[in-house]
């Protein structure tokens, strides 16, 4: 085998520096043993932000709308459990499978625009149905919320504690097997097709990619991850809020992501992170003016910074 | 033996202009077959036609005997039709190797194993004698090579007709005698028509002409038959207007 | 019969006004995103300032209607074009995404200054004694604010198309949205378009939220709350058009208060079904270009 060929054989290799997330994980449950509950809503941000990640960073799709997937995820979770059965695990699958669905079926309509039109139209889903959230609160809660959610045991032996240590656990391995999902993905023949119709759409067409199906999947399988996310969050938190589905969250996610570094996986881990723990430390001293900050540091990425922390470590190595 | 590819009365019109006025084309299987004409013929107006980018006003395209007329550009891709761009229209971002997988990777299907999708990249990448920049970025690459590339990302595709727009248009003179030959080497049982302003290339190449002016074609023949073809001599350098 | 007649006047009255206001504040954003191609989320935020500045002046200043507005779409346009010369002018081609996270930051920014300086809640409109009341028109009376905003409003959108249409400075801007490349090629100083634009769009804005602040409260949420029907009305219209909006907003502004008033439950879904089917079938908008 020649050089380019082992090289490019060796690009989507995982490297050393990939285990530093899990390190960490593994780790913060033993030095913050306090504060799991917090550190899970953050596992759980990330991997909200990853399932953005593919659809904006990878596919290229600008949504201002990925909060009614992660909240469609989180009511499907939560009415699955006090209806049905309060096994997790198949709360789960049923959180990502409603979430898939919605995603598909908005995709569909969403995939045949683009530019402002298509951002627009995440606009008005997103608005869509969140009011439809509120609406139906024969089933939602409405205002109030879905509250007084049960959850049984894992696997039947681990039970959801007070402490959050369960909790926390669980969402690291929920966390790991879709960022593995994700890493798996990227590096496939389809996942580089994803880059390819970001970066030229007319080119992928003229090679005969199918572009609107291979955009549909990418963004139905980033409904799904949030739609795992947001069940993850009703099933640790033990409540589904009203807000779950806003567009505030919509637009929140994105400004994580952005603040990490699109495109770049490990942008989801560093702005989930970097967010949620500057929002704790900073929402006790002046939590009004906490959105003052967000939209002047947004800017100043926008302008200074366009790639985000990730892209900032690349300027500093020099790269 | 049906044609590699044809057209059978297409038009275009853009409102009421017409661009394309009732076009019979054949492209013959293991054709070389170029089309010339001057600026505003509507040569890449029938390029266009016939890969999908633009859907016809009136007529049919038959590819290898199959209709694909109704066809998106990605589905007259899938059958084996391919084609350059007369600017290029690469994968700047992305480096030379991965620009040619791509394309491997639509052919073969995605869930041909990497290794497989690489090494042919690669050996696609040799052929063309673009193996020393396989590594390199494509926006970093000079302008000729930029030239190879498109016509590796088409070859990819492994096509029965393969339609070149103007490749060495913006290759600086010394350079287009590889892309010659790489054109020159192509399968023998591939079809490949040519856009071309450059008539030196086009002598070389064709073994059949076909000179558009105004929409329509003019007239078809052999490259002895073109040259000497008082209609063509006065399409480009209008003999008859000068007396 | 009476009754039926009755309703259908109050929804056509109330929807032609939120009609025009949409469409006054909308326009601006239609120019600036179909002659510079920048998605400009802060639009909205030009609408708010300018109904703070004139509200207040009139609340807290004594100062008279008419002059409160034009103080508000001076003060607003003078900002908005330094904005445009100092920031967004960077960012111009950059990349959409670029643009609306840019535009969101300061959506957040100006709602954190305002919720700092004016406090939550929305700032009280009290129009001028001889516009307030009811107005008899024979039939019914009717909100004599509504009625003037209404002609008012009227008189603005044709002075502002007359303008269009028969000003060199009209016919600069239809030729850079039109194809911005050549109309540099002959000479037209975009440049300086874009910044006359910016501030023209922007001190309208301005000027639809103080003339419109009755209907669409002035509060520190105004920017995010109405971003989409704003968005809705040029999405709907086609970027770069003037008359595209206008239909847009009529349909949508009627529209949206005819599904309020008639079906209160859900008439909140009647804009966006309406927008996302348009949309569907125009992606490019009733009268834009795709």
């Amino acid at each position: 085998m020649t050089d380019p060929v082992i090289a490019a054989l060796r690009q989507s290799r995982p490297r050393w520096i990939e285990t530093i997330p899990w390190i960490v994980g593994v780790g913060g449950y033993f030095v913050f043993p306090d504060q799991l509950p917090f550190a899970s809503q953050i596992l759980i941000t990330i991997l909200f932000a990853l399932s953005l990640d593919l659809v904006l960073g990878f596919a290229g799709i600008i949504t201002l709308g990925q909060a009614p997937f992660y909240g469609t995820g989180a009511y499907a979770a939560g009415i699955y459990a006090i209806h049905v059965s309060q096994e997790p695990l198949s709360g789960l699958l049923v959180a990502a499978a409603s979430a898939a669905l919605v995603g598909a079926a908005t995709g569909l309509i969403i995939l045949r625009t683009h530019g402002l039109a298509q951002l627009m139209l995440t606009l008005a889903f997103a608005t869509l149905l969140a009011e439809a959230a509120n609406k139906a609160s024969f089933i939602t809660g409405g205002n109030d919320g879905l509250q007084g959610i049960a959850i049984d045991p894992i696997g039947g032996r681990f039970a959801f504690d007070m402490f959050g240590r369960t909790g926390y656990v669980y969402c690291l391995i929920v966390l790991f097997f879709g960022w593995l999902l994700l890493r798996v993905l990227l590096a496939s023949p389809f996942g580089q097709s994803l880059v390819g119709i970001r970066e030229n759409v007319t080119r992928m067409q003229a090679i005969g990619a199918p572009v609107a199906g291979r955009l549909l999947i990418a963004y139905t399988i980033g409904a799904a991850l949030a739609g795992v996310a947001g069940g993850l969050l009703t099933q640790t938190t033990q409540f589904v809020g009203q807000s779950v589905m806003s567009f505030e969250r919509s637009g929140e996610i994105v400004i994580i992501l952005v603040f990490g570094g699109i495109g770049r996986i490990y942008g989801a881990f560093i702005g989930a992170a970097v967010y949620m723990i500057a929002q704790d430390q900073l929402a006790k001293s002046e939590p009004e003016f906490w959105n003052f900050w967000i939209g002047l540091i947004l800017v100043l990425t926008v302008l200074f910074a366009r790639g985000g922390i990730l892209g900032l470590i690349d300027r500093l190595r020099g790269r | 033996m049906s044609a590699a590819l044809e057209t059978i009365g297409i038009s275009k019109q853009f409102g009421a202009l017409p661009v394309a006025n009732d076009i019979h084309f054949r492209l013959e299987p293991g054709a070389r077959h170029a089309l010339i004409g001057p600026n505003g013929a509507g040569k890449t107006t029938l390029v266009n036609l016939l890969t999908g980018r633009l859907a016809p006003s009136a007529g049919r395209i038959m590819l290898n005997g199959g209709d694909i007329t109704r066809l998106s550009q990605a589905a007259r891709a899938r059958r084996g039709l391919a084609r350059t761009f007369q600017i290029n229209n690469l994968f700047p971002a992305l480096s030379v190797l991965e620009n040619v997988r791509l394309a491997v990777a639509e052919h073969r299907g995605l869930f041909t194993p990497r290794r497989a999708l690489i090494e042919e990249a690669f050996a696609i990448l040799t052929r063309l004698g673009l193996e020393d920049v396989a590594a390199t970025v494509v926006r970093e690459l000079p302008y000729g090579k930029q030239r190879l590339v498109e016509i590796a990302i088409a070859l990819a595709a492994e096509p029965s007709v393969l339609l070149l727009d103007e490749p060495a248009a913006g290759v600086p003179g010394g350079e287009s005698g590889i892309i010659f030959d790489v054109i020159a080497q192509l399968p023998a049982g591939m079809a490949v028509l040519m856009i071309e302003h450059d008539m030196d290339l086009v002598f070389r190449f064709a073994q059949r002409i076909t000179v558009m002016v105004r929409g329509s074609i003019l007239v078809e023949g052999t490259p002895a038959e073109i040259a000497a073809d008082p209609r063509v001599r006065e399409v480009y350098l209008g003999t008859r207007a000068h007396g | 019969m009476e009754t039926v007649l009755d309703a259908l006047v109050s929804i056509l009255f109330l929807g032609l006004g939120f009609a025009m206001v949409l469409y006054i504040v909308s326009v601006g954003l239609s120019l600036t995103m179909g002659l510079m191609g920048f998605v400009n989320l802060a639009h909205g935020a030009f609408a708010m300032a300018g109904g703070y500045i004139a509200v207040t002046l009139m609340n807290a200043y004594q100062v008279p209607f008419g002059l409160a507005l034009a103080a508000a779409f001076v003060v607003v346009g003078l900002v908005s074009a330094v904005l445009e010369r100092t920031l967004y002018a960077r960012l111009y081609g950059v990349g959409e995404l670029e643009q609306v996270l840019f535009t969101i930051g300061l959506i957040f920014m100006a709602e954190a200054i305002l919720r700092k300086a004016f406090g939550p809640l929305p700032l009280p409109m009290h129009p001028p004694a001889i516009l307030s009341g009811q107005l008899n028109l024979g039939f019914r009376t009717v909100p004599a604010y509504r009625a003037f905003l209404i002609v008012v409003s009227f008189v603005l959108i044709l002075a502002l198309w007359l303008g269009i249409d028969r000003t060199n400075f009209g016919a600069r801007l239809r030729a850079a949205v039109d194809n911005r490349r050549m109309a540099e090629a002959i000479g037209i100083d975009t440049s300086l378009l874009f910044t006359m634009t910016f501030a023209l769009g922007s001190g309208l804005a301005a000027l639809g939220g103080g003339l419109g602040a009755d209907i669409l409260a002035i509060y520190p949420g105004y920017a995010v709350e109405y971003l989409v029907y704003f968005l809705m009305v040029v999405a709907v219209g086609g970027l770069g058009s003037i008359r595209g909006p206008f239909v847009a907003a009529l349909v949508l502004g009627i529209g949206d208060t005819a599904c309020k008033y008639l079906v209160p439950e859900f008439g909140a879904f009647f804009v966006y079904i309406v927008m996302i089917g348009l949309l569907i079938w125009r992606p490019a908008g009733l009268f834009g270009r795709a």
